[in-house]
């Protein structure tokens, strides 16, 4: 019990202190490309085994329901360590990093973002076996429906 | 430096060992962007950049938030029911605040 | 006699399409099946949230709600009741009856209209009338009330030139900017409006219609939105409340 969690403490301080800075630097903006290259970290991406549930077209740019499912068994040895959503066209595309371990069972996430506008959705999982998958898809974004100020 | 933040945390009250178990959570937050554009008030950033959840003493799930979520921000995990034992959730907002919730889960 | 078929069909082509009145449907309708199975599931739905904080506002403090009232479940059918008028003759709203109830029972200082607390408490409350048919009194002391309602939802105004009924009767299903126009019952107010990202009042979701149509916007609980609330219900009679709705 302590070897795991000792093992998951050390696992996730580094990725965590990277994404804790550029949260808390705001005034730094990181380009869209740059981002997944630094997640990447010089991995080649595998397409696949992540489904991404989002509509096509969204009624609201405030709020965006997206759920991930990552093909994982999940286990000790062969597991999804994170999950990334990447928007193109947001000004801080980096949106959100999901940290799983073995213990979530499945890797399976959902959340509501925000898109400034019609854009491409990223998402990459990182395994445990140092693998990255790699996934897309394209939402088209409404404006709001009225003129609003009262 | 730990607050009171309104928080609704949906889970199942008893799970059997080992069942993979759906946890939802909205919390109450504003998400301020710190973005200046038209229609928008320009007001600092102010956002829960880190949400942690830990389950029987160990992490087992943590989200790095940015200003692209959702105010109110909603999140849905699963984690597998070992033993019963308090799920302790951790926000973290920008300029250190931390909030905490907890939640029993009953394994039989 | 020409000049105002005219006049409609140029407001109509500005909307989009013609479309024939039919009978009034519940706000649900409207809905995307998406927003429809988030409106009706508490785990998912933000409005909740208002909610939690409206109960915990009912049993805080030694004259607290629950102190006359019990507990909170006992509200169950209120909401649906209002707008009433009150004995003195006052046309009051869910929220000008809790406000008061602040004043007058409590010895509270109202909450003031859109506040956070008195959205919350609103949200609670009507919460326990959810799923129950709307069934406001229409005839004696409020006759007046929803003939004045009637008159405002059936008069053009605004440089567009729109009366309520054009869009929520005459277009209600068709799009208008991306979203469906609804009958414009009022039943999920409060509602969690994506748009807003927070719970707001029926009177603030009115004051942007009024915007909409570059008209007079009213204050927060004004006579003019307080009649026009009652006409909307007396519109809604029969149909289930929502509140907490979740609109766009």
């Amino acid at each position: 019990m302590n070897a795991v969690r000792r093992r998951a403490l050390l696992a996730v301080p580094v990725a965590a202190a990277v994404a804790r800075d550029v949260a808390a630097q705001p005034a730094v903006e990181e380009d869209f490309a740059a981002a997944e290259r630094a997640i990447l970290a010089g991995r080649t991406p595998v397409a696949g085994g992540i489904a991404i549930d989002m509509p096509q077209l969204s009624e609201n740019g405030n709020s965006v329901d997206l759920a991930i499912k990552v093909e994982s068994a999940m286990t000790a040895t062969d597991h999804v360590t994170a999950i990334h959503i990447l928007a193109e066209k947001n000004p801080v595309p980096r949106v959100a990093r999901f940290a799983l371990s073995p213990r979530a069972g499945r890797a399976e996430v959902a959340t509501r973002i925000r898109l400034a506008t019609t854009q491409t959705i990223l998402v990459l999982a990182e395994t445990s076996t140092g693998q990255v998958h790699r996934a897309s898809r394209d939402v088209i974004v409404i404006l709001g429906a009225c003129v609003d100020g009262g | 430096m730990s607050g009171s933040i309104t928080a609704r945390i949906t889970l199942p009250e008893q799970a059997h060992r080992g069942e993979v178990v759906p946890i939802r959570v909205l919390v109450r937050h504003p998400m301020d962007r710190g973005i200046d554009a038209p229609g928008l008030r320009p007001v600092p950033r102010r956002i829960l950049h880190s949400f942690r959840v830990t389950y029987a003493g160990e992490e087992v799930f943590r989200m790095d938030l940015s200003p692209g979520i959702a105010a109110n921000p909603y999140v849905e995990f699963t984690t597998v029911a070992v033993e019963t034992g308090d799920l302790v959730f951790e926000w973290i907002e920008d300029g250190g605040a931390v909030y905490r919730r907890e939640a029993r889960l009953v394994v039989a | 006699m020409i000049g105002r078929p005219a006049a409609a069909l140029l407001a109509c082509a500005a909307l989009g399409t013609l479309a024939a009145a039919s009978e009034i449907r519940p706000s649900r309708d409207f809905l995307s099946p998406e927003l429809r199975a988030q409106q009706d599931d508490p785990s998912r739905h933000p409005g909740w949230l208002w909610v939690e904080e409206g109960e915990a506002l009912w049993r805080r403090g030694e004259a607290s709600c629950q102190s006359c009232h019990g507990d909170i479940a006992g509200m169950a059918g209120v909401a649906a009741r209002y707008p009433a008028v009150a004995a003195d003759g006052v046309l009051l709203n869910l929220e000008g009856r809790i406000e008061r109830c602040r004043t007058q029972h409590q010895a509270q200082r109202a909450f003031g209209y859109e506040s956070e607390p008195l959205l919350s408490l609103t949200a609670a409350v009507a919460l326990r009338s959810r799923g129950m048919p709307v069934s406001v009194a229409v005839d004696g002391p409020a006759a007046p009330f929803v003939e004045a309602g009637r008159r405002f939802y059936e008069t053009r105004q605004g440089q567009l030139n729109l009366a309520c009924t054009q869009c929520h009767d005459e277009n209600a299903g068709r799009r208008l900017r991306g979203d469906v126009i609804s009958n414009g019952l009022g039943t999920g107010y409060p509602a969690y409006r994506l748009e807003w990202n927070a719970l707001g009042s029926l009177h603030r979701r009115l004051r942007a219609c009024s915007l909409g149509v570059r008209a007079t916007q009213f204050d927060f609980g004004s006579p003019e939105y307080l009649a026009l609330e009652l006409y909307l219900a007396s519109r809604a009679n029969g149909l289930p409340i929502e509140a907490p709705g979740l609109r766009r």
